[in-house]
């Protein structure tokens, strides 16, 4: 219990990353809090990278949290920027007229 | 090692319940400002795992731009956020069906797989010791050597974002007066100068 290992660190990664699904689930309506729940499962995703990189003693995994972090930042920003011309467009961001945008 | 794991469980305790309430709270300003507090207590995972780098990374991107970015959209656009949450108790309980599947099967997944740490003798960049070289010069060691088109790769994505992201936002108003230089610049004389011959003791 005092020693803290692998699998502490990947208990904590796969609980967070269950909440980042269950936000999904839950907020169905509320794009903003499903873009939300998304980072936080690369933020689980990320520390799963992480503490596998730093338990086998191989850095290229913190490399790859890096590029995960990389394209969660783009994700992110186009992502909002989709939103914001939707609902200059729309008015409200609701989901569920979002299939408009097939055009 | 007693303070190892209490600073460890402190920061696990502060992750998960602040990545419970951004999901749970009723204003998505409190979401977003929980979202920032997990992302601080993953940086203090991640010093705690030593990885220092990756966790002033994570302070400056997330917390410095991709979190006030979120916070900027929540205040900027103007939304009913009570009929958002209409949904939330009816999809309560498949929601809770299929995230209580998903952690049963980490969880077995986790208990099941026995990592044997010290057989592990391939590393294709084994971790050099901390009195050696810090965390951040080894990563960028082969970060700008071996693994310089993934970087190369990693800007040129981030340079897509940032034009996709102007150029989804940009918009042209009409009926808004812009300065366009070459109209300026190609004005010529004719256009501006115009000579009148004004007849003594007459106006114009």
């Amino acid at each position: 219990m005092m020693e803290i290992g692998l699998g502490h660190y990947l208990t904590v990664a796969a609980i967070l990353f269950t909440l980042g699904i269950l936000g999904i689930f839950l907020n169905r309506k509320n794009v903003i809090i499903i873009l939300m729940s998304i980072e936080l499962m690369l933020l689980a995703v990320n520390i799963n990278l992480v503490s596998f990189s730093v338990y086998l003693g191989d850095l290229v995994g913190q490399a790859f949290a890096l590029f995960v972090l990389t394209v969660a930042a783009a994700e992110a920003a186009v992502g909002l920027a989709i939103l914001v011309v939707y609902f200059r467009n729309r008015g409200n961001i609701g989901v569920e007229d979002i299939n408009l945008m097939k055009g | 090692m007693i303070i190892h794991a209490i600073t460890f469980y402190t920061f696990a305790t502060v992750i998960l319940v602040s990545g419970f309430m951004v999901i749970a709270a009723r204003n998505p300003v409190h979401s977003v400002l929980f979202l920032i507090l997990a992302f601080f207590n993953g940086a203090g995972l991640f010093v705690l795992l030593g990885a220092e780098f990756l966790a002033m990374i994570l302070v400056i991107v997330y917390v410095g731009a991709v979190a006030v970015l979120f916070l900027f959209v929540v205040m900027m656009l103007d939304i009913d956020f009570t009929q958002m949450r209409e949904g939330f108790l009816h999809y309560l309980p498949v929601g809770a069906l299929v995230g209580l599947v998903v952690l049963v099967e980490l969880v077995l997944v986790v208990g099941q797989a026995s990592v044997d740490l010290s057989a592990v003798v391939h590393a294709a960049h084994p971790t050099p010791d901390l009195s050696v070289r810090s965390n951040t010069a080894a990563l960028g060691d082969f970060l700008y050597t071996d693994f310089v088109y993934f970087f190369q790769a990693a800007g040129l994505i981030l340079l897509v974002a940032m034009i996709g992201a102007i150029v989804l936002t940009l918009r042209h108003r009409p009926g808004v007066r812009r300065q366009v230089i070459a109209d300026q610049v190609g004005r010529k004389r004719e256009e501006g100068v115009e000579i009148v011959s004004v007849k003594p003791g007459q106006g114009l």
